[in-house]
């Protein structure tokens, strides 16, 4: 085994830039370490160090959500529907919290065709406390999970910000959950899993949570429409402390996203963390630079939003990569961002209001193929390879799995749009958007 | 010359403004404003405790027009402010004494 990933290890040496294989080579040993603790381990068995890392990471997920990513996309609205924005993330929370609990996780993460799990686990029928997923308590993984599922549907929001009613909204998230997150996570995740069977390479979610929420995100802003007053009126952030102090929180707690999916307490959440570090420092200042040199000054907003781009396109590189792998993922992702925000909105005039697409859409789809380019098997293990490592099929496997999540979230988020503005609608009238959501949708406003 | 004040509901601004521009109206004065007549006004909940809000936000439009103009401003006011819902506002018309334009120094209609 180790002398096997030595070879790999000397073989990169030769074919990639010394600097590139030093990382490699670092990483290896950490590889080879957490293969010869896995070895052993034929019967599960609880490993409390693992429980206790992904407990933490669980929380870190949460924080994710409320209140990292309410408070980030709270800042960049106006000061009327600041408060509409952050019960979306809330009662979101709660709502999609439920649904994972009673069905998602069961017909996502047990066993049934090739899209969808079963109903076994309905209600979480059959853990107990000593029952275990890999070395940890299946409650803990129901926890990690649920987290991410409740994220996913909220970051979609951003796109129809401002104008889209709240019960619609809520609609909308919750079945999006069950009929778009559910299976693409059975698909990339589950057993028997459609994707899972290709081999793609996705570590902590990038296709099912950042490229599927990233595309409904589009397909919600189209769909309801653009905000009145664009182009004539100023929409411009309210709060950009909020968002900072958003985006940063958001920064902390990727690392449960990131290097909690190792799901274990070793060498593979080791890598996930520092790379998921060194890409969004890198996207900060790839992001920031861009703007510096396009419009003459660097904006607080374009580095917050390069760190949350280095972050979604590190998400499904960060347990397969070097960490010049990494860094040259964030110094990519930051320009590709800036022109996803700017130019491509500009080119189609959809109104994406604060980037779900721009951001997390391009950001998710520039890393799930990237991945396939810069994974080495040095750090994810065998067969985990990418075209740096001999491995040139695996871009095209990528881009398969990044097509068919596309297609799945577009159309089925089309499907339930439709169906949404058909019974109770999706927009709220003029007058409301003018008065502001917060006052005209839940009798409360921001007061200086 | 008439000075017209309009109350109106604030998501009516751009429809009023494109019907005055219509009937050839070169400019008005907007102010953001808060008032309250039949419509009461709003409530706000705090846990449990209601929060009556008083005053509601309209905006005030003001604009100078020539006497022969100033029935079709209300017509085009009225028309383009009205919902048919409580608190779609009111129109005020006064005598206006004199005008001037102050890059031109042109005094009376010619100013407006």
């Amino acid at each position: 085994m180790t002398l096997s990933l030595r070879k790999t290890g000397a073989a990169l040496a030769a074919a990639v830039p010394a600097w590139l294989a030093a990382g490699a080579a670092f990483a290896q040993e950490v590889a080879a370490e957490a293969a010869a603790e896995a070895a052993p381990a034929a019967v599960p068995v609880l490993n409390s160090g693992d429980t206790a890392w992904m407990l933490v990471s669980s929380v870190l997920v949460l924080m994710m959500l409320v209140p990292g990513l309410a408070l980030f996309y709270g800042g960049l609205v106006r000061k009327k529907n600041v408060l509409a924005v952050l019960m979306q993330s809330m009662f979101g929370a709660g709502l999609l919290s439920i649904l994972w609990v009673v069905v998602g996780y069961s017909l996502a993460f047990t066993e049934g065709n090739a899209f969808f799990g079963g109903f076994d686990k309905v209600m979480l029928a059959g853990i107990l406390p000593d029952t275990l997923s890999g070395t940890i308590p299946e409650f803990v993984f129901v926890m990690f999970q649920g987290t991410f599922a409740i994220i996913t549907p909220v970051i979609i929001l951003g796109g129809p910000a401002d104008r889209m009613k709240f019960s619609s909204a809520m609609l909308f998230v919750s079945l999006w959950l069950l009929f778009v997150y559910v299976p693409v996570a059975h698909m990339v995740w589950g057993p028997g899993g459609l994707l899972l069977g290709d081999g793609v390479l996705d570590f902590a979610g990038g296709t099912v949570v950042h490229i599927n929420s990233g595309v409904a995100g589009l397909v919600a802003a189209i769909m309801v429409g653009k905000r009145s007053g664009l182009g004539s009126e100023n929409l411009a952030p309210h709060n950009l402390v909020l968002t900072m102090v958003g985006g940063a929180l958001l920064w902390v707690g990727w690392f449960g996203f990131n290097a909690g999916s190792a799901l274990t307490a070793g060498g593979s959440a080791a890598v996930a963390m520092i790379n998921t570090h060194i890409a969004t420092a890198a996207a900060i200042v790839s992001w920031s630079l861009t703007e510096w040199i396009i419009r003459g000054k660097p904006s607080l907003l374009g580095a917050v939003s390069g760190a949350v781009a280095g972050l979604v396109v590190i998400t499904p590189a960060c347990g397969f990569v070097t960490v010049s792998g990494a860094l040259i993922l964030g110094l990519i992702v930051g320009p590709i961002c800036y022109w996803g925000v700017s130019g491509l909105k500009k080119l189609f005039g959809y109104d994406d209001a604060l980037d779900a697409f721009g951001v997390h859409g391009i950001g998710g789809i520039v890393g799930a193929v990237l991945t396939g380019v810069f994974a080495v098997a040095a750090i994810g293990g065998t067969g985990k390879s990418g075209l740096i490592d001999g491995n040139a099929i695996q871009v095209w496997i990528q881009i398969k799995s990044v097509a068919v999540t596309i297609a799945w979230t577009a159309i089925v988020s089309v499907v339930l749009l439709k169906l949404i503005d058909l019974t109770i609608g999706l927009r709220v009238s003029k007058e409301v958007e003018t008065e502001g959501l917060d006052l005209a949708l839940h009798g409360e406003a921001m007061h200086d | 010359m008439k000075l017209i004040t309009a109350i109106i509901k604030p998501f009516k601004l751009d429809e009023v403004r494109e019907a005055l521009s219509g009937i050839g109206i070169q400019g008005m004065t907007v102010t953001e404003v808060k008032g309250y007549g039949r419509q009461k006004g709003q409530t706000e909940i705090y846990r449990g405790a209601e929060y009556a809000v008083n005053f509601l936000p309209k905006l005030k439009l003001e604009a100078a027009v020539d006497d022969e103009l100033v029935d079709a401003v209300l017509e085009a006011i009225s028309t383009a402010a009205r919902t048919g819902k409580i608190g779609d506002g009111k129109i005020f018309v006064q005598e206006l004494g004199m005008a001037l334009r102050i890059r031109t120094g042109e005094a009376g209609p010619e100013a407006l």
